[in-house]
């Protein structure tokens, strides 16, 4: 395959998917074996300085937030990160833990800008490396399917491109020139879900974003659900396992783990605290102040929903959108 | 038009919703186009089939989302899928429009939502493409909505993050992009836009009630095609401005 462009940012994970098959098969288990675990256990046994960390999530929708709250806490320095978010990625950063970002998009959407990924490319603090949204999730389906790429007709022709890891070459079929997306195989995965089992079977309620194709592609895969089912409820419903156990190496059980995102038909985006955020992330030393707040002014998720207050988490619940 | 009753967002989102085809389906973005396509849906297009980047298609739009991911994006809709299977779709040729924004449009319909100034060491730092690039690239029809002014309407983008007609007629299909595929429309709060066929640069097509020609070329940063018949947008209607504000979006999120 003839080679026609390179785009000239640095390809930060490389898609060794030689290494990756060995690894799952020395790491992984189809054993049924309890992976119940807190925040706390779960970073500390799974995240490491210098991971290449992966969040799923889209906008406020379905957000970890709970476990990257408890990556902030632990200190886990170094980090790469796929960028695909917001809340998540911008505590990370605030904390100054993130190195470098494979990007697709920060920015709060209805609510504008975000000053954290602001300070930190204006300031030249972070090196970035550009991606379509498609394109990200697309890499994660190339790790997904054990390839070491995928060719795709996007990012074609713009800055886009020539900003990223990307190949352009030459079809040998067809001869049309096509991008060729490097595979992302992470080191860790971090998926927030509806209902989860023990084992770690998973249940998504709504939309799947890129979640079937992240937690396939990544190395250790850490997954927080709002519920724990019994694996009988799992049994019953097979076809609703998104996410088989095997994938997963923690279980988390995280009420409101997406605060202050949303979880579709659950509760409702908490709109006053991420303008609250918004605010305080205007200046470092309102991001501090909010951090020492927030995440380590808390011992853990439970702390951190005592802090937020039942009254307010039933008016999520009471606004959150039915069927 | 110093006593108008409606807004420029109002009035972009009237404009924008009227491009609606029904029967078709449609990228939304967070923002004017999903007043546009709610708006749509209910007097132009009842049978538009709004599709969400995240994978949302077909959503009623009786609430207004907030985001692309929200679950207003799918609230009564035909089907929530993930990401990969929407882009596919778009891939395939399925999807017909995407409405699109920016920070930055050029005369060939470059989009620029990543960086201003260098990218390394931006003066500001954008959102970055999220799904921008996918729809400018795998829809067949692309409409951009933006104000009007020389910051934003420019010469040379400072970052194409979003393929228009890239640099001129042929510079899609030499770059790979689907055949057939580009920029449509332009909807500002100054006037409507199309692209010339010829040489794909961006021409005049119609003024906002009470905009001239003149107002529209001095807020330009490029040269811009002028027709020599230039028609008139149709202010909002009684009946789109009590359904922006009374029924989609009451609470004034984004109007």
């Amino acid at each position: 395959m003839e080679v026609l462009e390179e785009g000239r940012g640095e390809l930060i994970q490389p898609p060794d998917v030689e290494s990756f098959r060995r690894w799952l098969r020395e790491n992984k288990s189809m054993a049924l074996k309890d992976k119940l675990m807190t925040e706390h256990e779960a970073v500390e046994r799974f995240v490491h300085d210098g991971d290449y960390i992966g969040f799923e999530l889209y906008g406020t929708v379905r957000c970890p937030m709970s476990i990257s709250r408890e990556i902030v806490r632990q200190g886990k320095k170094g980090l790469k990160l796929a960028g695909q978010g917001l809340n998540e990625l911008d505590l990370l950063i605030a904390a100054g833990l993130v190195e470098k970002l494979d990007l697709t998009y920060i920015g709060y959407e209805v609510h504008g800008l975000s000053h954290i990924l602001r300070r930190a490319a204006e300031g030249g603090k972070l090196k970035i490396v550009e991606w379509s949204n498609a394109a990200m999730a697309w890499r994660f389906k190339a790790a997904a399917m054990g390839v070491p790429f995928l060719p795709v007709r996007s990012m074609l022709g713009t800055d886009t491109f020539r900003y990223s890891a990307a190949k352009a070459a030459r079809c040998p079929f067809t001869g049309l020139k096509l991008t060729l997306l490097p595979a992302l195989i992470l080191d860790v995965g971090i998926i927030h879900v509806h209902r989860a089992d023990r084992y770690g079977n998973c249940q998504i309620d709504g939309i799947s974003g890129f979640a079937i194709e992240m937690a396939r592609a990544s190395k250790r895969l850490i997954v927080s659900a709002e519920e724990i089912i019994d694996t009988e409820e799992i049994r019953r419903y097979p076809d609703r396992t998104v996410i088989p156990y095997f994938l997963v190496d923690a279980v988390v059980h995280a009420p409101f783990g997406s605060h202050p995102g949303d979880m579709a038909y659950m509760y409702d985006r908490d709109r006053e605290h991420l303008q609250e955020f918004l605010e305080a992330s205007k200046t470092e030393e309102g991001t501090r102040a909010y951090l020492e707040k927030y995440v380590y002014g808390v011992k853990d998720h439970q702390e951190y929903l005592q802090l937020i207050g039942e009254a307010r988490l039933e008016e999520l619940r009471r606004l959150a959108k039915g069927r | 038009m110093s006593k108008r009753d409606y807004s420029s967002t109002e009035l972009m989102i009237c404009i924008a919703a009227r491009l609606m085809e029904d029967g078709t389906g449609a990228f939304i973005g967070t923002g004017i186009p999903m007043l546009a396509a709610a708006l749509a849906k209910r007097l132009y297009a009842p049978n538009l089939v709004p599709i969400f980047e995240f994978g949302g298609i077909g959503a009623s739009l009786e609430d207004l989302p907030l985001g692309v991911g929200d679950i207003r994006t799918f609230h009564k809709a035909l089907m929530a899928a993930g990401i990969c299977d929407v882009m596919e779709t778009a891939t395939r040729g399925l999807i017909e429009y995407g409405f699109l924004g920016g920070a930055q449009i050029d005369p060939y319909g470059n989009l620029n939502s990543t960086v201003i100034g260098d990218h390394d060491r931006p003066k500001v730092r954008l959102p970055g493409s999220g799904g921008a690039n996918d729809v400018g690239s795998l829809c067949w029809k692309t409409i951009a909505i933006m104000k009007h002014d020389k910051r934003r309407f420019v010469e040379k983008v400072d970052f194409i993050t979003t393929p228009g007609y890239l640099d001129g007629p042929g510079a899609r299909e030499r770059a790979g992009l689907p055949a057939g595929t580009g920029p449509y429309r332009v909807v500002s709060d100054l006037a409507l836009l199309g692209y010339d066929d010829r040489t794909k640069r961006m021409k005049l097509l119609a003024v906002h009630p009470g905009v001239t020609v003149e107002q529209v070329v001095e807020n330009t940063g490029f040269e811009l095609i002028i027709p020599e018949e230039v028609g008139e947008n149709e202010p909002p209607t009684k009946e789109e401005l009590r359904l922006l504000r009374e029924e989609i979006d009451p609470h004034r999120l984004y109007i």
